[in-house]
């Protein structure tokens, strides 16, 4: 059998609340500033959340990655969000689309997320009630099916290997990029476009602020709204986006000398089955400690070997429960428990992209030597304090070579997802 | 409204859809849709949206399924026009 290939990350690309654009996303994570901002439509319509992280696409942006004819129907946040940063992630990655005569057979894509075009589909849904369904046009189905993100970045790039859209809530992200390191491992594909998106809007956040788990003590201040790991977390910020990374066996990467921003050595998905303490919204900590474990022992590093971690830490109740959960996974004490933080504080929450946009601050972290700071934790949280020793969870931005990060995603349905990234050394 | 009047507005209505702007700018009553201007037929149902809005009609199936040269768009539209008129 042939031995499995080794999977390295050649392209970044970001669309989220605090910088659109790989450049600005690193000078906002490295300054620990906020894309949260106060939502005048969540408040026109009664939301208790008044705030929100939604991404900023320039003009320019949106025409080079969109026709103008694209642009007048596109009434799809997530399929914008993912397609910029696809494109960024590609050609940062030194490379071209297909040409016009034949895909990329070597190439295809895992873009998840949990719903797609709810606006264009509440349109939709407004003119088939008024028997006006003639109206829909032909864009309505592209956009609001799931897998339409995936299929726009497919027709953009011309990839020819598989091309689908994988859905685990907060998971969703994460799950795609251990997905493309598989499919990678395992030579059936030399390069994947993997990542995820999340739409804006009152019709996505609005049953997570019916639910009471969104905060509602900011609204007036909502660069202090979102608060992992705080004394006074209160809920999270509903927010929005995508992230995209360019996974590639090393013999692609190598070949065509392409820059390596690091290696992905390892991950694991599962789910707790809604069982013991594990619910559709609350997480089973035997299935996150196992997804951890199992993450480590398939990479083939020693647990203590995690210097860094870049947690789930949504700024709830469940904060300290995660943990608690690392803590035990990796065997760690107060003191010499690595490093964590969790990107939530500057972007808030933004559900099926939260994974992938938090993979590209992980990687960003690993390949550029830095921890970034936690925002709106000085007040930490006791019961936290009472786990980690307080230097663990830096405020200010931590310059640090280190080797191997740990990074986790956990989502409604009660699944998990990690992945293992490590510096790149080639042999 | 007069048939040339009416190619100008289809020129405008459908010249977002199509790349090829040299077939765009010879326009006439035997350009094909399709053919021509290779316009992808899923758009073709856009394209009619967009007529039913500009001139203020309402095409039907039957007529929508004709609509694929100007030659036919055009006769479609000038007998609804007429046809509205005479209402």
């Amino acid at each position: 059998m042939k031995a499995a290939n080794r999977v390295v990350i050649t392209g970044l690309g970001v669309c989220a609340p605090n910088g659109t654009g790989v450049e600005d996303f690193a000078r906002a994570i490295k300054s620990g500033t906020s894309g949260i901002r106060f939502d005048p439509a969540l408040q026109a319509l009664g939301f208790s959340c008044q705030v929100s992280g939604r991404p900023e696409i320039s003009r320019q942006t949106m025409d080079v990655c969109f026709s103008e004819l694209e642009q007048r129907v596109l009434a799809s946040t997530g399929i914008q969000y993912g397609v910029v940063a696809a494109m960024e992630a590609w050609s940062g990655a030194g490379l071209l689309p297909a040409g016009e005569s034949q895909p990329d057979w070597d190439s295809g894509t895992f873009f998840g997320t949990g719903t797609s075009g709810i606006d264009k589909f509440r349109w939709a849904i407004q003119q088939i009630d008024q028997q006006q369904v003639r109206k829909l046009g032909s864009t309505v189905v592209g956009q609001t099916m799931a897998s339409g993100v995936s299929a726009y970045i497919a027709g953009k790039l011309g990839l020819g290997n598989q091309v689908t859209t994988n859905s685990s809530a907060c998971a969703t992200g994460t799950e795609s990029i251990l997905m493309a390191y598989e499919h990678i491992r395992w030579g059936k594909a030399k390069r994947m476009l993997a990542g995820s998106t999340s739409d804006s809007g009152p019709y996505i956040w609005g049953g997570f602020d019916a639910m009471k788990v969104c905060t509602y003590k900011h609204n007036d201040s909502p660069q202090d709204a979102s608060r992992p790991m705080s004394a006074t977390a209160s809920g999270f910020v509903p927010g929005s986006g995508a992230g995209a990374l360019v996974l590639e066996s090393l013999e692609s990467a190598v070949s065509r000398n392409a820059r390596i921003y690091c290696e992905v050595i390892g991950g694991h998905a599962n789910s707790g089955g809604q069982r013991g303490l594990g619910t559709m919204t609350a997480p089973n900590p035997e299935a996150v400690k196992r997804c951890i474990a199992q993450a480590v022992s398939g990479a083939g590093i020693r647990p203590e070997q995690v210097e860094v971690i870049n947690g789930h830490l949504t700024a709830t109740a469940k904060d300290a429960l995660e943990i608690a959960n690392w803590k035990q996974a990796l065997g760690r004490g107060r003191e010499d428990f690595p490093y964590i933080n969790s990107l939530k504080g500057m972007t808030g929450h933004c559900i099926s992209a939260s994974g992938s946009i938090e993979c590209v601050a992980s990687v960003m972290q690993l390949s550029g030597g830095f921890v970034f700071p936690n925002i709106n934790c000085q007040d930490l949280n006791p019961e936290i304090a009472a786990l980690v020793d307080p230097s663990r969870i830096p405020g200010k931005l931590l310059a640090l070579d280190f080797e191997v990060l740990a990074k986790a995603s956990f989502g409604f349905g009660d699944v998990n997802a990690c992945l293992i990234f490590k510096r790149f050394k080639n042999g | 409204m007069d048939r040339l009047l009416i190619i100008g507005e289809l020129k405008a209505i459908v010249s977002p859809y199509t790349e090829e702007r040299s077939k765009l700018e010879e326009l006439s009553e035997d350009t094909d849709f399709l053919k021509d201007l290779k316009i992808n037929s899923a758009n073709l149902v856009d394209i009619v949206l967009d007529i039913e809005e500009k001139f203020g009609i309402e095409v039907d199936n039957d007529s929508m399924a004709k609509m694929l040269t100007v030659r036919a768009t055009v006769e479609v539209v000038a007998q609804k026009l007429s046809g509205d008129a005479g209402q």
